[in-house]
């Protein structure tokens, strides 16, 4: 078989993966057919590292040194990936989050390490290898890339807390971190020129990498839904970069689909709290914002479990609003419970899900799914909104900011503007939670003084327990 | 020639990115934690480039790195296709029995 024989199959593989990859995007619109979708992918995937090992160089490694030298490094790669791979697919579903950044940074890196790999290369060929264009693809690629390897490593170890969740800041933070990237470029845009000067690449590698990890310690636990998903889209201009230097357009493909999906999320991410990619990059969200909270002595109503199961029991409609607190304290197993105990009764039981609910984009959706809660249960907040006036009552568990009346009407409120759902305008509110002492970013909840709030005081796993155990005794009396 | 090239993989780029908005904002809010597992996987296409530094064997160094960026990607692979299926088995509509 002749050369360009095996050219084309390898770009024919190509070509159909690009086809399967954008099917698998689309069948995953639908949990009916999203299955299917990653069918297609996998299918993508395996043409694609198919097609690469026809690739004109690696055939003829193996010509001169036979197969299994040549692939021997390859295959220990693949099976050693593997082998890591299996156990972080198998991490609870709390833990994805940290699983997802994790798998950012080892995108980053791939794409940092080609990248670094290809300028010694065509560095090793002369001056003339390296042109301009290749030059700023690959210091584009080794910017990104092991900016986001850091970035996300970072994040990684907030979600995980092995460093603090809070917004670690300094003074000049933001001087210094924009500084820093100034200079990484400023080094870049030099060895653009003088692409021989082969010192000055570790220093734009060094000062990628610092400013990955500057970047993300001043950011806190709150913002790692957006953070994640804009880890996402570098992540994927990285590996569109790698395309860029490979002159591969499976890569740029792929890594478009990959970056446009992190881009869109982010902005979602962005909306739903009402700021801006600046304001949550640059804004150390979450500390000092303790503004001499009114501690003007309020009042609350508070009901026993005995009372919340009465009036749930009664109800035609009631909406659950789970926040992640009720993912921490794990009681979306006995919420599940209530939902059964209540939808036998013929109460019509949804569940509203704001989209920063949990700690990445969707966390909520997949939490309450692996509770067995049907899909067609959980509403998107938008949905849910217009429908509240006739809600009978809001059981609110482990949810705090995105249910606080003040985001809509206080304009002092660091909160104000941020979409929330509206449990106050329900006939009556329901709210699980253990003492008074206001949340995270400490930002007072109008909610819980309201007229038609009462509040249960408890763990939430402990109070939905007994609420089903309340609800089980009666429909053994019935 | 290489000029050609370049505007060839600008006019890539943009296609896809596009053809990426409109599939993306097309999927279902249920499923974003799925997304961005499938999309994971998907970036981790990054193989291709990996396997190709790794496999050609120029020197020592690049081997080294190319080896290293096939491990990455292949755990990304590998992880987010099991992980983005599991997830995607727990979304049923109606519990079984009722």
């Amino acid at each position: 078989m002749n050369h360009s024989f095996y050219e084309n199959l390898t770009q024919f593989t190509y070509l159909v993966a690009t086809a399967l990859f954008i099917f698998s995007l689309k069948w995953l619109s639908h949990p009916k057919t999203a299955r299917r979708g990653v069918l297609a992918g996998v299918l993508a995937m395996t043409a694609a590292i198919g097609g690469t090992f026809l690739h004109h160089e690696i055939r003829h490694v193996v010509a001169q040194s036979g197969f299994f030298d040549a692939l021997k490094w390859i295959g220990i790669a693949i099976i050693a990936g593997t082998i890591v791979g299996i156990p972080l697919a198998m991490v609870p579903l709390t833990a994805v989050p940290q699983r997802t950044a994790l798998s950012h940074s080892f995108g980053g890196l791939a794409a940092g390490l080609v990248g670094t790999a290809k300028y010694m290369l065509w560095y090793g060929e002369g001056e003339g290898a390296l042109t301009k264009f290749r030059m700023i693809a690959i210091i584009v690629e080794i910017i990104l890339g092991y900016l986001t390897f850091t970035g996300s490593l970072m994040a990684c170890g907030k979600l995980q807390e092995w460093i603090p969740t809070r917004p670690i800041t300094y003074k000049n933070q933001n001087l210094i971190n924009l500084a820093l990237l100034a200079v990484a470029i400023g080094v870049g845009v030099l060895i653009v020129f003088k692409p021989m000067l082969w010192w000055l690449f570790p220093l734009v590698i060094l000062f990628s990498l610092a400013f990955g990890v500057l970047l993300i310690i001043p950011i806190g636990g709150a913002d790692m839904p957006t953070v994640i998903s804009l880890l996402n889209a570098y992540a994927g201009l990285s590996a569109v970069a790698m395309g860029f230097v490979l002159e591969n357009k499976l890569l740029i493909t792929a890594g478009a689909l990959d970056g446009s999906s992190g881009f869109i999320l982010s902005v979602i991410m962005c909306r739903a709290m009402n700021r801006s990619f600046t304001n949550v990059l640059f804004g150390a969200f979450g500390q000092v914002k303790t503004s001499a909270a009114v501690t003007e002595q309020r009042t609350v109503k508070s009901a026993t479990p005995q009372d919340a199961a009465q009036l749930l029991e009664t109800a035609n409609l009631v909406v659950v609003v789970p926040g992640y607190g009720m993912a921490v304290a794990q009681a979306q197993h006995r919420v599940r419970e209530l939902y059964d105990q209540l939808t036998k009764r013929g109460v019509d039981v949804k569940f509203a899900i704001h989209p920063v609910a949990g700690r990445m984009p969707g966390h909520m959706n997949v939490l309450l799914a692996e509770a067995e809660i049907p899909y067609d249960k959980l509403i998107e907040m938008n949905d849910i909104n217009s429908e509240m006036p006739r809600v009978d009552v809001v059981l609110v568990i482990g949810a705090n900011d995105v249910v606080n009346p003040a985001a809509r009407h206080d304009k002092g409120s660091p909160i104000f503007g941020m979409p929330i759902i509206d449990a106050d305008k329900a006939k009556t509110c329901l709210a699980i939670k253990r003492t008074m002492n206001p949340g995270f970013a400490g930002i007072e909840n109008e909610l819980y003084y309201a007229d038609n709030t009462l509040m249960v005081f408890g763990d939430a796993k402990a109070v939905v327990g007994s609420l089903v155990k309340e609800l089980s005794d009666q429909g053994g009396i019935h | 020639m290489q000029q050609l090239d370049l505007w060839s993989m600008l006019f890539v780029f943009m296609l896809a990115t596009f053809i990426g908005f409109e599939l993306i904002r097309n999927v279902s809010r249920l499923l974003h934690t799925p997304l961005m597992s499938l999309t994971n996987a998907i970036s981790a296409i990054a193989v291709v480039g990996s396997i190709i530094i790794a496999g050609e064997q120029k020197t020592t160094a690049t081997t080294v790195l190319g080896t290293i960026a096939v491990f990455a990607s292949m755990t990304n692979i590998i992880s987010g296709f099991l992980l983005t299926d599991r997830m995607l088995k727990m979304f049923k509509k109606r519990e079984p029995g009722k």
